[in-house]
């Protein structure tokens, strides 16, 4: 909007115009890798080198054909055909995270995971986290085998020690426990009943990374039953969160997402959109896409929400209670959440269940049971228990354990009372862990009994209650593993191990009733479904509890003091469990757009003393819960004043190559309140060191030099009145044509039109549904063998992603000034952005080639031909959205980045690369191909049925993964496909309408930098925020 | 580029407990056997149900040709019986239509017809076609009924072989010979008349009253040392050999990593002239994946197994070479076939585009495989022949609506044919991704 002064910026650093940002942007390139120093020039011994290389060369070539071989089958599958890929529905169990999905295989490989569209609780969904999970199933650092004290062991001998062990432990009526995260398997539950029905001294412990005790607990005391109910964000129209990061960590994070991104989205139809507060320390993605978000500390937490309650109470004509403070936006969130009782949800991040039950007091005023909470459908993605976890820990201590069995968990690494249980572990007589790594439980058991990978493995879920999910192996098992469930029905000595069979027979029996069909029909179905959903009623609740003691445990557990910590879990690595995936430990945070690296965001005002330069910062000493950890500092614009935050996730110590000393455990400074885990901490020792480090960060590479108009923004009131579309920028340029010397861009080409016959292929990105979760990044990562580069070369800005989100801060704030300054830094809107090649019509860098290896398609694609290229760069030099890629190393192959691009150096990472599209090699440029290989697909199964190609068979990778659908593909050409509809595609010559000029009469819609007329085939969707006003 | 980048399909581990749950492809048919048996009685009635059609019989010819011809022919007893006449001496056509789409089953129930034929060929039972309509095996009838009549004389196939010789274009050589007869004859003319006329000016010189020196140069000798220190001989030579040198390097830099006529020894001694060429084998009957994908696919052993079930011995190599395939497949080793056809990675390159849906015959390619012994890489497989014959071919339109609009504007706008290049043929990314 050039009538707003809005201002936008990528980081502090290009707010305070720092000089080393300056440089950087305005060269398109970091420097070149260093040659020898020594070496001036070329030298006549080079020459000779070269000629005596080039002659062995082109005569080895010419004479030696390497003999290659062709293997087929022996016994060919019948549905497996080579080059074909089949897809399978299985289920991405981690923990308590779900996610149900199709996994794409070539050959017997599984090389892509998409979501599942058939299942009513993901609805095709995804995350960053499950898109990555397809590389851990090929990790270097996974067990080959069984192991006993540390050595290899068959597993024959292994069941006979450890038969041997329990029943001498259970002859002694010793304690057995075996303890895990959530469970959502009803067979493993049923698999470990059995265990405990042999060995009666058995408990399970479940416990989570991220605890939702509190609000198991603050249900029991509102409701009756210790359970999470089901959220529905579509259904609310204004939704207050008290530092819950529902998009990333809270609760479904991939539902919630799904359904906030339907709550948000706006058209011509439905002008209306929900209105998002947030309450946070740390900026989070959910704050990020917040409407208006204001900044508290941790510990203000629980007072913020009794204000909240007090307000709304007032309105209900209830009973206030003492206590609550008032914060800014508070009570317009509260008159708001009143005039839409039954439309309005008020969620909690906190683990306490006090502060839980003011807020489900809150929701009842609201009358959100039955409408934007659902009770009667309950979910089971977090059931660990802290006080079970924490009396396990003390009875290990105690020695009154005899034998543990760690199911795919790893406490030692992420409970706060990790250390504790590693110390005691040694007194325990039998130690078994079941993971599929060996990780830091691993290394200090006696018996190591690898589970599959998830992808290897039969299994089942019931994340909610009524919708079941199975999941189904994807390849062989790779290595000597076996189903932990069989391990543990060995060990319980059951006649028949087989899980698979264990399962299929208890679908039998618990679901197989009232079915017209054969059991072997149902159960094809469900395997090809991979979900079986039964109906569910409502439910209703009554709410029981005392607001009033709630009100004072929160008034007597929290007092406001020194610097307050928060511990959460970031949009990445997550929890730490798959840190030694190197696609999560490349991919930019999305709010900090930091990789591999650990940090601590500091609020810009706290950082006093640190320069705003992306290059240096400073480590600082955190002393909290008794520990002390030394992690470098990050500045956080958003980041409440007074407050740190610290991601778990790092700090591994025994993950693999891959994660092993990086950053921190910041477990460990997880302490306990009011019998649960808190992730915060108050009066906290911040002591910023001399030293200094640097972050890689993304946040600055490849800026657009001086120009402003990449984001568009308005507020709701002016969409629905459409007077912002007065406000919206259009470029004019200055020609000596027209009466007024002013001319739209468009009419000015020196270029001619291209003719798209068959197809012409565009996108539509909906800049008020993404949510920056950054799924689509990693999903092209592995769709397009994107290499990975390590911490150094993101630092030299040699980043290979095709597609990055940008992340925008804005704010009214000038920065003439240092005041100014700090406050646009203090609490700024964030704006995400996806910015991958933009297939300009008129593409500058198809003009530079000197060797035409980029070239434009008759079907609208910007090409790369990667084995025409010379590496030159021009293109790139040459491209305003800085969306190609220049491959400075030979990253597969290579020795140097073993460590950090596992899928291009093992034989074993290998198999997870995609066989259509190529590796590309040193030396060469690429980009965002809009997954060609993909369109070529499609294109070529409708030839092959003689049929046209139908609007939603070509979607490319990132699209796929979107869990908001904020990313459209399709063909412009087709008048009835998705993306014409939705951004109303009207060819400007109706007598030519196969040409590329098109315009898109969706208001919303525009192209980033229209006033050089590139005419992208990308057209982003005007960001709307619910605000009273845009601050301008 | 990469060498890395894209997979060979390789034989890999499948767990025969996967349940395949999407891409139900139907399954190509596969294990063929034997039919009817050779009791002549004549139900002469039956076949005046069999279409008589032209159409009826070329639909019934290309089922034929890829669906029976491993294992059957008209005239000739192979794998299975000759089915001449089968619809005279078969129980009756609902009969043969039961027998093809389910012939165990008919065997099973005890027909004693089937029994008997069964039991006459070795008890192996011939593959079910339950894809087939009865239409379809109606116009196979009508195929072999019209074979029948023809009657064995003509041998189909034998035609084909005088078909693919290369054509001579240009110059015939012939002349070529006698234009370079004629120039060597007219430069020995040239070099006799200079010959005479030096002779004749020295004897002109002669008369003339001439100073030592000017005599002694009019009578040097001209010797071979004479000839080889003279600056225009120098001049020739180092540039004949100079430009022979360029030549044969720009050759030799032209053919680098093309393997025309690569022909390497495989494990199993194969011959593509005894299965494609004398029984007419069908291509895509063991290259299965040539329809529907990137690779043609070199056949498993099972699909060997259909008919080596059976035939033991071959006519050349005798027993040898095919107890290899027996001993594979009771092994359960795969056999390594040596690729021929290889092309660089970053070439991308889809049978199914070019067979399925284009209608290329394999030979065009592939070159005359039903003639060799031992398979050959018989085109250039580069670039510039890839571009070449996408310059040239007409698009494939016929009956495949995906190509509707193209045609359509394209026949707006110009008279000729829809070639390859037409619809984007020549783009980079068609190929390189």
């Amino acid at each position: 909007m050039e009538e707003s002064k809005k201002i936008y910026w990528k980081g502090i650093e290009q707010l305070a115009n720092n000089p080393e940002f300056v440089k950087h942007a305005h060269h398109e390139f970091a420097p070149a890798p260093p040659v020898d120093e020594e070496d001036p020039g070329h030298s006549r011994r080079d020459f000779l080198k070269m000629m005596g290389f080039g002659m062995a060369a082109v005569s080895l070539a010419a004479c030696e054909a390497p003999i290659r071989k062709a293997i087929p089958y022996v016994n060919k599958p019948v549905d497996i055909d080579p080059s074909i890929a089949n897809y399978y529905a299985s289920t991405y169990i981690n923990g308590g995270d779900y996610c149900s999905i199709v996994v794409k295989t070539r050959e017997g490989r599984p090389i892509k995971v998409d979501g599942n569209a058939l299942s009513n609780v993901t609805k095709g969904g995804t995350s960053a986290q499950v898109e990555a999970s397809v590389l851990s199933l090929y990790d270097n650092d996974r067990l080959r085998g069984p192991k006993a004290g540390g050595k290899k062991i068959d597993w024959k001998d292994l069941d006979t020690q450890v038969i041997a062990k329990l029943s001498e432990i259970a002859g002694k009526g010793g304690q057995i426990r075996i303890v895990s995260n959530t469970v959502l398997s009803p067979s493993t539950k049923a698999v470990i009943e059995k265990f405990k029905a042999k060995y009666p001294t058995t408990q399970h412990i479940q416990y989570d990374q991220t605890s939702h005790y509190g609000m198991l607990k603050a249900n029991e005391e509102s409701f009756g039953t210790a359970m999470i109910p089901s959220y529905d964000f579509s259904k609310a129209n204004t939704i207050v969160s008290i530092a819950a990061d529902f998009l990333n960590s809270w609760g479904s994070s991939i539902e919630n997402t799904k359904q906030y991104g339907k709550s948000r989205e706006v058209s011509e139809e439905k002008r209306d959109m929900s209105r998002h507060y947030q309450f946070e320390s740390i900026m989070t993605i959910t704050g990020a896409n917040a409407d208006y978000r204001t900044q508290i500390k941790p510990s203000e937490e629980g007072a913020v929400a009794v204000q909240l309650y007090n307000l709304i109470a007032a309105k209900a004509g209830r009973a206030t209670v003492s206590g609550g403070m008032e914060k800014p936006n508070l009570s317009r969130a509260a008159d708001e959440l009143w005039e839409n009782r039954g439309k309005a949800l008020v969620v909690a991040g906190s683990n306490d269940r006090a502060v839980q039950v003011v807020v489900n007091a809150i929701n009842d005023m609201l009358g959100s049971y039955g409408t934007t909470i659902l009770p009667g459908l309950p979910v089971n993605f977090r059931q660990g228990n802290d006080e079970a976890m924490t009396s396990f820990v003390t009875e290990l201590e105690g020695g009154k354990i005899d034998g543990v069995i760690f199911y795919n968990a790893n406490p030692v690494y992420d409970h706060p009372q990790g250390e504790k249980i590693a110390a005691a572990l040694k007194n325990v007589s039998l130690s078994v862990a079941t993971s599929y790594k060996e990780e830091e439980t691993g290394t200090l058991v006696n018996f190591l009994a690898p589970d599959h990978h998830y992808l290897e493995s039969w299994n089942d879920a019931e994340p909610k209650k009524n919708h079941y999910s199975l999941s189904q192996p994807a390849i062989t098992p790779i290595f000597k593993s076996r189903a932990a469930q069989e391990s543990f029905l060995t060990w319980a000595g059951a006649a028949d191990t087989d899980y698979f069979e264990f399962v299929k027979e208890n679908w039998r029996n618990w679901f197989f009733k009232n079915q017209t069909i054969d059991f072997q029909s149902f159960w094809d179905k469900c395997l090809y479904d991979g979900v079986y959903e039964l109906p569910v009623e409502g439910g209703s609740v009554t709410f029981g509890a005392n607001v009033g003691n709630a009100a004072n445990a929160i008034a007597n557990n929290y007092k406001s003091g020194g610097m307050e910590l928060v511990i959460y879990e970031n949009g990445t690595v997550g929890n730490g469990s798959q840190a030694n995936n190197p696609l999560l430990q490349e991919l930019p945070e999305p709010v900090t757009k930091a990789v591999w690296d650990h940090y601590v965001t500091v609020s810009p005002k706290d950082a006093a003393g640190i320069s705003f330069s992306e290059s240096i910062s400073k480590y600082a000493t955190i002393k909290a819960n008794g520990k002390e950890v030394r992690v470098p500092v990050l500045v956080q614009p958003g980041q409440a004043q007074g407050t740190i935050g610290i991601a778990v996730g790092y700090g591994r110590t025994k993950a693999g190559k891959v994660a092993d000393g990086i950053g921190v455990n910041a477990y460990p400074l997880i302490a306990s309140i009011n019998n649960s885990l808190s992730y915060s901490a108050v009066n906290v020792d911040f002591q910023i060191t001399g030293d200094t480090y640097q972050i890689a960060q993304t946040q600055t590479h490849n800026t657009y030099m001086g120009r402003a108009t990449v984001i568009q923004e308005t507020s709701l009131a002016e969409y629905k009145d459409d007077s912002y579309q007065k406000k919206k920028y259009k470029p004019e340029i200055h020609t000596w044509k027209e009466e007024s010397h002013k001319s739209d861009p468009e009419k000015l080409s020196i270029w001619k039109n291209h003719d798209y016959n068959n197809h012409h292929w565009g996108m539509a990105i909906d800049l008020n549904t993404c949510t920056g979760c950054a799924a689509c990044v990693v999903a092209c990562n592995v769709e397009n063998n994107v290499a990975l580069v390590g911490r150094e070369e993101v630092i030299n800005r040699r980043e290979m992603h095709w597609l990055r989100i940008d992340r925008y801060y804005s704010s009214s704030a000038s920065i003439d000034d240092w005041k100014g300054l700090e406050e646009a830094a203090d609490n700024p809107e964030v704006v995400f952005q996806p910015m991958l090649c933009q297939h300009c019509n008129n593409a500058p860098c198809e003009t530079v080639c000197p060797v035409a290896a980029t070239t434009h398609s008759t079907e609208g694609l910007n090409q790369m031909t990667y084995n025409r290229c010379i590496g030159t760069r021009y293109c790139a030099n040459n491209c305003p959205y800085k969306v190609r890629r220049f491959n400075w190393f030979k990253y597969h192959d290579n020795r140097q980045f073993e460590n950090v691009n596992t899928a291009m150096n093992t034989d074993l990472g290998k198999m997870v690369l995609n066989p259509d599209v190529t590796v590309r090699s040193r030396g060469v440029m690429e980009k965002c191909s809009f997954c060609v290989q993909r369109i070529q697909l499609g294109k070529l199964n409708a030839k092959k049925e003689r049929r046209p190609l139908e609007d939603g068979e070509v979607v490319t990778a990132c699209q796929a993964s979107c869990s908001t659908g904020a990313i459209v593909f399709g063909d412009m050409n087709n008048p009835n496909s998705r993306i014409s509809k939705l951004l109303k595609i009207r060819p400007l010559d109706p007598n030519r309408p196969h040409i590329n000029d098109k315009e898109a009469d969706n208001p919303r819609a525009y192209a980033v930098l229209e006033e050089i007329n590139v005419r992208p085939n990308i057209f982003y969707l005007t960001k709307v925020r619910n605000k009273e006003e845009v601050k301008a | 580029m990469s060498s890395n980048s894209r997979f060979v399909p390789l034989v890999l581990e499948t767990d025969t407990s996967l349940i395949m749950i999407k891409n139900y492809l139907h399954s190509t048919c596969k294990i063929f056997l034997f039919v009817f048996t050779l009791i002549s009685v004549s139900f002469s009635a039956y076949s005046q149900e069999i279409p008589k059609e032209p159409a009826a019989i070329s639909a019934g010819k290309q089922i034929f040709d890829s669906n029976c011809k491993a294992c059957h022919r008209v005239h000739q007893k192979l794998v299975g019986p000759a089915l001449a006449g089968v619809y005279d001496r078969a129980p009756s056509i609902d009969w043969i239509k039961s027998f093809v789409k389910n012939s165990s089953a008919v065997i099973a129930s005890g027909d004693a017809y089937a029994v008997n034929l069964f039991n006459e060929y070795n008890k192996t039972t011939m593959t079910s076609f339950s894809s087939f309509k009865d239409q379809d095996i109606m116009n196979v009838l009508a195929y072999i009924q019209d074979e029948t009549i023809k009657g064995p004389g003509e041998q189909p196939g034998q035609k084909q072989k005088v078909v693919d010789g290369p054509k001579e274009e240009g110059v015939p050589a012939t002349y070529l010979n006698v234009l370079l007869v004629g120039m060597i004859v007219i430069l020995i003319l040239l070099v006799v008349i200079l010959a005479f006329l030096v002779s004749s000016l020295k004897r002109f010189l002669d008369q003339k009253a001439l100073t030592e020196e000017e005599k002694e140069v009019v009578h040097s000798p001209i010797t071979a040392g004479t000839i080889a220190s003279s600056r225009g001989f120098i001049f020739v030579v180092a540039f004949l050999v100079g430009a022979l040198g360029f030549k044969a390097v720009i050759n030799g830099l032209y053919s680098v990593g093309i393997q025309q006529g690569y022909a390497p020894k495989q494990p199993i001694a194969f011959s593509h002239k005894i299965h494609a060429g004398q029984y007419e084998i069908d291509c895509k009957y063991c290259h299965v994946g040539v329809m529907k994908g990137k690779s043609a696919t070199i056949p498993s052993v099972n699909i060997c197994m259909n008919c080596h079930n059976q035939i033991k011995s071959g006519t050349t190599t005798g027993e040898g070479e095919i107890a290899k395939i027996v001993r594979a497949y009771n092994e359960n080793r795969p056999i390594e076939w040596v690729r021929i056809h290889n092309l660089p990675d970053l070439a991308y390159f889809n049978h199914a585009q070019h067979v399925n849906v284009a209608g290329v015959e394999c030979q065009t390619c592939h070159g005359p495989v039903q003639e060799m012994d031992v398979v050959r890489q018989h085109s250039l497989l580069t670039m510039g022949w890839c571009i070449d014959c996408h310059r040239k071919t007409d698009v494939n339109t016929k009956g495949n609506a995906y190509y509707d609009k193209l045609v359509e504007l394209h026949n707006a706008k110009s008279k000729g044919n829809m070639k390859v290049e037409n619809i984007g043929g020549l783009e980079c990314s068609k190929c390189h991704y």
